[in-house]
């Protein structure tokens, strides 16, 4: 626990702050884009390279390209003359609340009985890779068809479709 | 600076503000794009809590907690390509990607 983890979770929070705040749809993207670098950096600061470059190489080079794509697609630069928050945006802001409270009342109750490991675990990316290929092999399939379904029905349902007489 | 008694228990607040702050986006934004942003940011906090409990739990050299870090990264970037997928599908049919406005079933 120290400055440069305090440093982190500011700039991760700030993120995604200004993600869910911001009124174009633009910043909110960089806005995210900056907390999911923030929660590699956290990664990286629980000595978790191998998850924390995954995250760099996924989030920040796959979907916050795609959420730009998206924004594009869907003229989502201009703003809407209805204001961007949703009529029930109170109710949503309370059910949040509600939800962080119940968490963080769990964390801190259970504050004594977290457990507390301080030596640092060497994990280098072989040992990754044995572990994906030995005991964790059919999850990794199971993952690969999964993303092989997804490419391939996320294209089907964003590819033109024939018009119909309405 | 030892503000926690555990160092864990301030990676499991930071998840905690992260996953309200995802909830709240996905609940008071009118556009579909944000609601799908609140949800990343959500599979995001989650997988910060995985990944700080290995660290600081009892057996890291099973590696469970990256693992399933890992394939919930996997599984996250499938969801957002589904998603934005079916964004871009529904601005097609109704012209619109917020959400209130779109109130039918039938295309």
């Amino acid at each position: 626990m120290n400055a440069v983890f305090y440093l982190l979770a500011a700039i991760t929070i700030a993120g995604g702050v200004a993600a869910v705040m911001l009124k174009h749809l633009i910043h909110s993207a960089l806005a995210v884009t900056v907390a999911f670098a923030g929660i590699a950096l956290l990664f990286l600061q629980l000595d978790a390279q191998f998850v924390g470059f995954a995250q760099i190489l996924v989030y920040i080079g796959a979907v916050a390209i795609l959420i730009v794509f998206a924004i594009l697609l869907t003229h989502g630069a201009d703003l809407p003359r209805e204001g961007v928050f949703s009529k029930s945006w109170l109710a949503g802001l309370i059910i949040a609340a509600g939800v962080f409270a119940v968490i963080g009342w769990a964390v801190l109750e259970s504050i004594d009985a977290v457990p507390q490991r301080n030596a640092v675990f060497e994990v280098s990316v072989q040992k990754i890779g044995n572990a994906l290929v030995g005991r964790y092999v059919l999850p990794l399939e199971i993952v690969g068809l999964l993303l092989t379904a997804a490419t391939i029905g996320a294209v089907i349902v964003a590819m033109h479709e024939k018009e119909r007489p309405r | 600076m030892t503000a926690f008694p555990s160092p864990l228990v301030g990676y499991l607040l930071v998840a905690a503000v992260l996953f309200a702050i995802g909830l709240a986006g996905a609940l008071i934004r009118r556009n579909a794009i944000i609601v799908l942003i609140g949800i990343e940011l959500m599979l995001n906090s989650a997988n910060l809590n995985l990944i700080a409990f290995w660290r600081f739990g009892p057996h890291p050299e099973a590696l469970t907690g990256m693992m399933f870090a890992i394939f919930s990264i996997a599984v996250a970037a499938a969801e957002a390509a589904v998603g934005l997928g079916l964004v871009i599908s529904i601005y097609r049919h109704t012209n619109t990607a917020e959400l209130d406005k779109i109130n039918r079933l039938k295309g």
